[in-house]
């Protein structure tokens, strides 16, 4: 791997982490510091590849966005939706205070 | 501070000199879709906490998005009325974020390829000036869930019947010069959208929510720093939040310091802004395409389509009701504010004097409606009442006096025009035999006064109108009063 493509270092990772809520213990950063350089690495052999005259690819499938029409058909589930709440009360979720 | 200078809306006078705004505005509609923008539950307000969710808008895992087709054909139609470009092929991507009334992570909105690009709208000013603001774009996006935070003293409730309602967010450009320049365009945004049908307009619902991004430079300068006043849901705080925010700024610049880019909110208690507890990396959204969904793609024709199905638009309205009824452009402005208000006046100008009409439903009715807190789809007074009583103004069957008598009288009873005038024996007077009777009656009243007048107090011809008139209890026809006076006091 060379240094060029070591673009992801300790402190990207950290702020990687911040943004996902993810708790990465110390002692595996340099781990994942190093994957995600190997990953990136990978995929930026893609770059050698001339794609100036080629149509960025959404679906290999060749289906378009399938569209729906308007009506009401699912809800009234409140059961279902908050089974998995650690907290709820009178229909609502409840978490730990967010103030903004 | 220098009194004598003459401040255009939109400027501060600070110690430097004179500073003017630059503001941008991204307005959040709800569309009026039953369902929500990708799932099939119920989009509507104010249902039980949590009822109108399914387990897509709760992000359970392996749940797929399916867009709404009537979304997007709103979408469209509002983005034909903003003279705006149509997008054929549109990319939905993820806005990633956390927080508690986001259940997926992410916002599924359109960064890239918004469905509208580049449009333009005229605003009307209140001095009857016009000035064009343009539109950078229009994508569409998913609502968040609502949070409650004043249920209990360490925790939020958390509802999630809004996430997921599909928005239109409409950006113009930094082309707003004032607080009252931003007002008229959220107004004229409500207004289109309210014709088009894509949203109801309810800005107390919260169907429509504006962000204010504003920042202040002295003319010809480049823009300053801008800070963003988020989620303003009146015309009048829209204008007091601005206002407020651009004199901050001058304050700041002014002493020498520098405006951090932020995120602001306007409380409405004390009229004035304050940051929002930034958080870090904020805006790192980290946007990438949704997996989930292909890109949105139609074809022109189907375009076309919903061309077709747009209604006359407020602009276009206003000018023929101009050249149509005769009004002038201010009357006319009014009356295209609320397709309500064209629909009345068309039904009831329709065959009559359209001016007479305007100035009556303009100054008499919406001054009565407003009075008795009434909306005009409520009113007692309907447009074809209106307009016979227009009609007996104009064919002389009764004065302009009585027939705001007639008129304060529908209000109450709802009866047509031509019955209460009928019942009370309002027509006016045009008879010249009966009007010289009465003549005749305040001259030999009156001779000293007659005297008078023939020797040169011309003054005293107003008080034998006024005399001849209260004799016939008002109802004397005014102008022939007038005539037979002059002649008959030579």
């Amino acid at each position: 791997m060379s240094n060029k493509e070591s673009i992801v270092d300790i402190p990207t990772v950290n702020k990687i982490a911040r943004l996902s809520r993810l708790n990465i213990p110390e002692a595996s950063k340099q781990n994942l510091t190093n994957d995600l350089n190997n990953i990136l690495g990978f995929v930026a052999q893609l770059d050698e590849v001339n794609t100036s005259d080629v149509k960025p690819l959404a679906s290999v499938t060749g289906h378009k966005l399938p569209l729906r029409s308007d009506k009401v058909t699912d809800g009234n589930i409140e059961d279902l939706v908050l089974k998995n709440a650690p907290e709820s009360s009178s229909g609502f979720f409840v978490v730990p205070k967010v103030i903004e | 501070m220098n009194e004598s200078i003459n401040l255009k809306p939109g400027q501060i006078n600070g110690e430097t000199g004179i500073w003017e705004m630059v503001i941008g505005l991204e307005i959040h509609a709800q569309i009026s879709s039953k369902s929500k923008l990708f799932s099939g539950a119920s989009a509507s307000f104010g249902a039980e906490a949590n009822s109108n969710v399914s387990l897509v808008d709760a992000a359970m895992p392996g749940m797929l998005p399916v867009i709404n087709e009537f979304c997007v054909e709103q979408a469209v139609k509002t983005g034909l009325a903003l003279n705006a470009k149509i997008n054929n092929v549109s990319i939905f991507d993820r806005k990633n974020y956390f927080y508690a009334d986001l259940p997926q992570g992410y916002q599924i909105s359109q960064f890239t390829k918004p469905i509208v690009g580049e449009g333009e709208i005229i605003i009307d000013l209140d001095d009857g000036l016009q000035t064009t603001v343009g539109i950078e774009r229009l994508h569409l996006e998913q609502d968040a869930g609502k949070s409650l935070h004043d249920q209990h003293p360490s925790k939020s409730y958390i509802d999630l019947n809004r996430t997921g309602v599909a928005l239109m967010e409409i950006v113009s450009k930094p082309d707003i010069r004032s607080p009252q320049e931003a007002g008229a365009y959220v107004k004229k945004i409500r207004s289109i959208l309210r014709y088009v049908g894509a949203c109801d307009g309810n800005m107390e619902e919260g169907s429509l929510r504006a962000d204010c991004n504003v920042s202040v430079r002295k003319s010809g300068e480049e823009f300053g720093t801008r800070c963003e006043i988020k989620n303003l849901n009146s015309v009048r705080f829209i204008i007091q939040a601005i206002q407020s925010e651009a004199e901050r700024q001058v304050e700041i610049l002014e002493e020498g310091g520098k405006i951090n880019q932020e995120t602001r909110l306007f409380d409405t208690s004390t009229g004035e802004t304050r940051s929002m507890r930034s958080k870090e990396d904020a805006h790192d959204y980290r946007y990438f395409p949704d997996p989930d969904l292909l890109p949105l793609e139609f074809s022109d024709s189907w375009v076309q389509k919903i061309r077709e199905t747009l209604p006359e638009l407020p602009d276009l309205l206003k000018k023929r009701l101009v050249t149509d009824f005769g009004i002038t452009p201010y009357d006319a402005s009014i009356l295209v504010e609320e397709k309500d208000y064209v629909d009345f006046y068309q039904k009831a100008a329709n065959g009559k004097d359209g001016k007479l009409t305007a100035n009556w439903m303009i100054t008499e009715l919406f001054g009565a409606l407003k009075k008795e807190n009434i909306s005009l789809s409520n009113s007692p007074i309907s447009p074809e009442n209106l307009g016979q009583l227009i009609a007996l103004i104009s064919d002389g069957t009764i004065s302009g006096k009585i027939a705001k008598d007639v008129f304060a009288e529908m209000m109450i009873s709802k009866k047509s025009p031509s019955d209460i005038v009928k019942e009370k024996g309002l027509e006016q007077v045009s008879d010249d035999i009966e009007i010289l009777k009465l003549i005749d009656k305040v001259i030999s009243e009156n001779e000293d006064k007659v005297k008078d007048y023939l020797g040169g107090k011309d003054k005293l011809f107003g008080f034998f109108v006024g005399q001849v008139m209260k004799l016939s209890q008002g109802k004397a026809n005014p102008g022939m009063v007038n005539k037979l006076l002059k002649n008959k006091l030579k």
